[in-house]
């Protein structure tokens, strides 16, 4: 302060502004600043979370402002083979796509992490699936699925003879399944491989000349120096795709909308046929309220069950 | 020719090298390029599908007995055209660019304004107001947007893109808040310092040091923003209802698909038409959008 007041000239030349010297007063600035982020989430993420968790517990239909039924909406889902079948698909789905993602994608990071020409010219194309919005390239997978025309069955039909007659990827239940989950793993490798090779790039060469030195294989490299020291960003990277991939709409609302026979339904897309398009919010509401405790326990498992080797090291958070 | 011919006496001198580097070339070949080149393969052939189809006349697209499916005999631009002259195409892509646009710039706004009170004005639970946000990111928008329409409907802003563009914002301030803390904490805390001596005012220091200075933490997270709103989808099906006023995405999904024989030329040209913007939006700086994922997932 005793500068600011040595330096006198300068301070009369803007005494004059009150505006100026308001927002020069810290707490002042500090809320002003921070006004439009919290304003904007506080009015449209924490209410309708709150507004969200209030409707699952209310009988609310499309033009009709609902009244609370405690937990009904709950039983009821408890009761719903559709509900059921949805939580099963779901836990289904990010199970097996996030291993996909995981296995694929730490691949995929390896092989980028060694030295060739064209590197970042590579890298950037490898992103591309990530980047096109994900009903456009959905729908590419839908015309790839297409029962008649799929270029799949024309491969291994025509061109390698594996099999006699076209495979019809989205007409039956398990194939279905099967068919989201590849496209979802799809679209998940270049997030994974990039956040992965990002991780890969901090580690040491030392640790990898110090092995190579004691005779250590490139299993053994893999196994007791790449694999640890990726373990906190593993974590955090698993965890963001869980949570995403659980909660995933687009991909299975543009190929199948649940089908067939609301076999591929997650909890998403559930909610959205009860909630939007039948008109029923509460019961939507609630099937998207009943995601909660799985997110938490999933973001639990993955982040505390990887990153554990991170605090047994003894490290500060992040 | 001539050095082969002298060859013979040179190889036997080297031959062990020669046979190792050699394996070592192929066990290359295996182990990198081999796997390297399926993965590209695997990863753009759908954008190689999609862009095919979508210059493929119907009577090839319909027929692998006598036309290669990946090759095209005869382009046509039948369908591109019956998207841009008689569907509303141009009109859904204004759209898409409208709310791209206003919902990223509201959020680059609100989020550096937001990164430079949590890092740079440091005060009392400034890390836990970064924490909140940060876990603002988690809540996945398929919870959210049941609730999210009835207060659109409340705002009187139902079916209207402004829903999009105050909505959109609740996903990307986050995010560009996490990557632009990243940003100024790299700028040093000297040149403020210095400037707050001088007796700059701390807008002035915010407009002409800590802003230029984070000029590509901006630029990454303007790209961000951009992309993630050109892909939004599930608000911007549950709030929009008439055709005119809906994003691509929704549009080519909800209006284009229609009866039961689909119009696949088309869609794949509606896709590809979509998907082209970010593309080459992304194309023009992928350098900032490799580094700053990169930089961001390290932190």
């Amino acid at each position: 302060m005793s500068v600011t007041t040595l330096s006198s000239p300068a301070l009369a030349q803007r005494q004059p502004n009150w505006l100026v010297r308001l927002f020069d007063y810290k707490p002042f600035l500090i809320v002003m600043c921070l006004a439009p982020a919290l304003g904007l989430l506080a009015v449209f993420l924490t209410y309708p979370l709150g507004l969200g968790v209030w409707l699952a517990f209310t009988d609310t239909t499309i033009g009709r402002r609902g009244i609370f039924v405690g937990l009904e909406n709950f039983q009821y889902l408890l009761t719903d083979p559709l509900w059921w079948n949805a939580v099963f698909y779901s836990v289904f789905y990010t199970a097996v796509a996030t291993f996909g993602k995981f296995a694929l994608g730490f691949w995929l990071a390896l092989l980028l992490n060694n030295h060739f020409p064209f590197k970042s010219l590579l890298r950037a194309i490898v992103l591309l699936p990530w980047i096109v919005p994900t009903v456009l390239s959905a729908l590419a997978f839908w015309w790839i699925y297409d029962p008649q025309f799929s270029i799949i069955s024309y491969l291994m039909v025509d061109v390698l003879h594996w099999r006699s007659n076209n495979i019809d990827f989205l007409g039956s239940p398990w194939p279905a399944r099967f068919s989201l989950i590849a496209a979802n793993i799809w679209r998940g490798i270049p997030f994974v491989a990039i956040s992965l090779l990002a991780g890969l790039q901090t580690i040491s060469p030392s640790l990898y000349e110090a092995a190579m030195l004691d005779g250590a294989s490139a299993w053994q490299r893999f196994r007791y120096i790449t694999f640890p020291m990726m373990m906190p960003i593993l974590a955090i990277v698993m965890t963001f795709s869980i949570i995403f991939t659980f909660t995933d709409f687009q991909l299975v609302y543009a190929i199948t909308r649940g089908g067939p026979v609301n076999s591929t339904h997650l909890l998403a897309t559930l909610a959205f046929q009860r909630g939007i398009a039948g008109g029923e919010l509460g019961e939507g509401a609630a099937i998207a309220v009943s995601m909660i405790p799985f997110l938490v326990f999933a973001t639990l498992f993955s982040y505390f069950g990887l990153a554990r080797r991170k605090w047994q090291q003894g490290e500060a958070n992040d | 020719m001539t050095d082969t011919v002298a060859q013979p006496g040179v190889t036997d001198a080297k031959a062990a090298p020669d046979t190792m580097a050699w394996d070592s070339g192929l066990r290359r070949l295996m182990m990198i390029y081999l796997p390297l080149g399926c993965f590209v393969l695997i990863l753009l052939f759908p954008f190689y599908w999609m862009a095919i189809t979508s210059f493929k006349p119907n009577a090839e697209l319909m027929n692998y007995k006598e036309h290669n499916p990946f090759w095209i005999s005869s382009p046509t631009l039948a369908h591109i055209n019956h998207l841009l002259f008689n569907t509303a195409y141009p009109r859904w892509l204004k759209t898409t660019m409208l709310v791209a646009i206003g919902s990223t710039t509201l959020s680059l706004i609100a989020s550096t304004l937001a990164a430079y009170a949590i890092e740079r004005l440091r005060f009392r639970g400034s890390p836990y107001v970064g924490l909140g946000i940060y876990l603002a990111y988690l809540v996945p928008p398929s919870i959210l947007f049941i609730p999210l329409a009835t207060v659109v409907v409340q705002f009187g802003l139902f079916d209207s893109p402004l829903a999009l563009i105050l909505v959109y914002p609740t996903f990307l301030v986050p995010f560009c808040t996490w990557l632009l803390i990243g940003y100024f904490k790299s700028i040093p805390y000297e040149l403020e310092e210095c400037a707050l001596v001088d007796g700059a005012t701390r807008l002035q220091i915010l407009r002409r040091i800590t802003l230029p200075l984070a000029v590509p933490g901006l630029i990454s997270a303007g790209i961000f923003s951009f992309t993630l709103s050109w892909n939004e989808f599930i608000y911007a099906l549950a709030f929009i209802q008439s055709g005119a006023n809906k994003t691509v995405p929704v549009a080519i999904l909800t209006e284009l698909v229609t009866g039961d024989v689909y119009q696949w030329g088309a869609l794949m040209a509606g896709s590809l038409l979509g998907s082209l913007p970010v593309a080459i939006f992304y194309s023009l700086f992928v350098d900032y959008y490799v580094s700053s994922l990169t930089g961001a997932v390290k932190e």
